[in-house]
């Protein structure tokens, strides 16, 4: 949990990555700005496609060049800009001060290596002096942690001797097992059944308070969100449409995408239809060459008319912690300055045919 | 391990009957044999040679008999060659054929997997385009192109090395070099561009990403993480290359002056030499079937998801 004054460890500040395609360009992520706090547990939601994965391997500059690009943007941690240093200090971030849990279980383990070499290699790259013994004892233990049977012989195998979810959690304990300062968690429990995943998001919360160690935490789940995450992000083609504190966002849900996301969840306690569960109609966008204006029109059932369709809504503060990008919270001020706008915007493109 | 050696093992003999007894009957349908001459034989001098090689006798006899030669290992008599046998030609042949294929390909392989690796790791680089560029002249130029240029320049221009030669014929040692290095330039080129393009396949997998995400140094993940998968498709194309390496090559062995059994391959069909056509092509699957062997044993210890049973 966090406490009031506790140091932002990562501060993002408008970040954009592009993936260039034969299609157009791809802006995957295209201008996002959070922070995280020391012991805080960040949540980011959202749509499949919407740029979850992308915006967190732009953190550890992860993203495969060409295609992919971190165009614009700062990424803040302990005061230094990750996107400006040399690669050889950003591998001593990377694994030491912050850690990721990759997304694909099945792909994301060398098949060629046994668990063991994968384990004691990640423990043994930045803690030189630690034996290879001991941190060989020291994965069997994490690897007890997450659940895996007879750990002290299946840390042996090779990946492919072990399950989806089984791989999932020797991921997982590959990365709790570096005790870094923040840990990068890309929907960690999706290959997993219930029973494990609560084990699993025990074991993050654990490692949370006890090590103090952030994380922010990639899921469609909002279930989970509700029981881990102190602040949420709610991700949107490639931006964040909201931002706030766990509680706030289920009891406030100002974006009507936030909204849409959470009557979406099936609850038993809900009285309605048997057997019926909301859906938010229609796809969400594809991110080459989006116009300028808010991309969750389409599916918006609240959206202004002639104003959500042309123009990029602004950015609010609806308290002191919740923020808000949408027009539903725009002063009249910025509606006909924006209209102003895009009517110019119209009229130059006009006169250029 | 050793159960599937053995299968694999047993799984040859049918394997060679069957490509003895094709090659046997297919060359025999051809039209034209060993004793058709320009000069035409009188009859009687004809069906006495057939008579000596049992050619007058029925097909399936002569099957039969040529079947139980090599099953006590004679391959049987040349048809042209009065005075020697099969076994005499590829005996004499074939070592040096080997020695020139095994330089050669040992050379292949260690320049391309170099060039192929450096490639990828500075993809669109000088060096990449360097290595590509050498891997595109060793595929398109042909070797009755290589050869003579070689010769021209370490052997006539610089004097560094023979211009042709063996050192078994009590030439120096030196005559080795120049034709392994033109017998390798083509394989060099197909190495090289397969382990650039596997490589960097290999470099934007999933666990690639994984290492990169502990911090490891590039160096580190290229040969720790990514070479064994990166290596798959090298071994594959080994297996059939190094059998037609190893088998000789009728233009290196030609300018090059090398005692070797490529010239076999192309004199034996236009004499209708039956046996030493058959021979041949023993020897080369053989070796294919050999290679393939290997491929598969190497195969399973590199890659853990490859068990035989
Ligand atoms: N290598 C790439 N080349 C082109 N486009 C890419 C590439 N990687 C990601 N994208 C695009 O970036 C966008 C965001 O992808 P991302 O993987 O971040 O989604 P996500 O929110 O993590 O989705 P999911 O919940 O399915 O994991 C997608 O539209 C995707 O098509
Ligand atoms: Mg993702």
């Amino acid at each position: 949990m966090i406490d009031k004054n506790s140091k932002v460890i990562l501060d993002v500040k408008g970040l954009k990555t592009y993936f260039k395609t034969d299609a157009g360009i791809v802006k995957a992520v295209d201008g996002i700005d959070f922070t995280v706090h020391q012991g805080e547990t960040l949540g980011i939601v959202g749509e499949s496609g919407c740029g979850k994965s992308v915006t967190n391997l732009s953190v550890m500059r992860l993203i495969q060049s060409p295609p992919g690009k971190t165009v614009a943007g700062e990424v803040m941690f302990q005061e230094t800009d990750l996107l400006k240093i040399s690669e050889a200090e950003m591998r001593n971030v990377r694994g030491n001060k912050i850690s990721m849990i990759f997304q694909d279980p099945m792909t994301s383990l060398n098949p060629f290596l046994k668990i063991s070499t994968q384990m004691i290699e990640t423990i043994r790259l930045h803690e030189k002096n630690v034996s290879k013994a001991e941190a060989l004892s020291r994965s069997i233990e994490m690897l007890k942690k997450v659940g895996i049977p007879g750990a002290e012989k299946r840390i042996f195998c090779y990946p492919h001797q072990f399950s989806g979810g089984m791989r999932q959690r020797v991921m997982i304990a590959m990365a709790l097992s570096c005790n870094a300062n923040l840990l990068i968690a890309d929907e960690p429990t999706t290959a997993l059944d219930v029973t494990i995943q609560a084990q699993i998001l025990e074991l993050i919360q654990k490692v949370n308070v006890e090590m103090k160690t952030a994380v922010i935490l990639i899921t469609h789940d909002l279930g989970v969100v509700a029981g881990m995450c102190d602040n949420v992000c709610v991700m949107y083609a490639g931006k964040i449409v909201e931002k706030a504190p766990t509680d706030k966002i289920y009891k406030f849900p100002a974006h009507p995408y936030t909204e849409g996301l959470i009557q979406s969840v099936p609850r038993m306690d809900k009285s309605g239809e048997k057997g019926k569960l909301f859906s938010i109609e229609g796809q969400p966008p594809n991110v080459i060459d989006l116009p300028p204006c808010c991309a969750f029109h389409p599916r918006c059932h609240k959206a202004i008319e002639g104003l959500c369709s042309r123009c990029n809504p602004p950015t609010h503060m609806l308290d002191e912690d919740h923020e808000v990008t949408c027009w539903l919270y725009g002063t009249d001020q910025e509606k006909s300055a924006a209209l102003k706008e895009a009517d110019a915007r119209q009229a130059s493109k006009e006169a250029s045919k | 391990m050793a159960k599937y050696v053995i299968k694999r093992l047993l799984g040859i003999i049918p394997t060679m009957f069957i490509i003895i007894t094709l090659s046997f009957f297919i060359v025999r349908v051809a039209p034209g044999g060993p004793f058709d001459g320009e000069k035409v034989l009188p009859e009687v001098v004809k069906r006495n040679i057939e008579a000596k090689y049992h050619m007058d006798e029925p097909l399936l006899k002569q099957y039969g008999r040529y079947i139980l030669g090599i099953l006590e290992g004679d391959l049987g008599p040349s048809y042209k060659y009065k005075d020697h046998d099969v076994n005499y030609f590829i005996g004499n042949s074939l070592p040096n054929s080997m020695i020139l294929g095994t330089i050669a390909m040992c050379l292949a392989v260690l320049f391309g997997v170099t060039f192929g690796i450096l490639a990828a790791v500075n993809q669109n680089s000088w060096v990449d385009y360097l290595s590509m560029g050498l891997a595109v002249i060793g595929i398109s130029i042909p070797l009755f192109v290589i050869c003579p240029v070689l010769q021209l320049v370490f052997a006539m221009k610089l004097h560094w090395l023979p211009t042709s030669g063996w050192f078994k014929s009590g030439d120096s040692w030196a005559t080795v070099v120049l034709p392994s290095v033109a017998l390798s330039f083509s394989y060099f080129a197909n190495i090289a561009r397969l382990m650039r393009s596997s490589m960097l396949e290999t470099l934007r997998s999933d666990y690639i990403r994984t290492a990169k995400a502990k911090g490891m140094k590039r160096s580190t993940i290229i040969f720790k993480h990514a070479m064994k998968g990166a290596l798959l498709p090298i071994v594959s194309y080994l297996g059939p290359a190094f059998a037609g390496i190893i088998t000789g090559s009728v233009v290196v062995e030609q300018v090059f002056r090398v005692p070797g059994l490529g010239k076999f391959f192309v004199q034996s069909s236009f004499n209708r030499d039956y046996t030493l056509i058959v021979g041949v092509v023993l020897v080369y699957s053989m070796i294919l079937v050999a290679m393939n062997f290997i491929v598969d044993v190497v195969y399973s210890f590199l890659d853990p998801r490859i068990s035989y049973q």
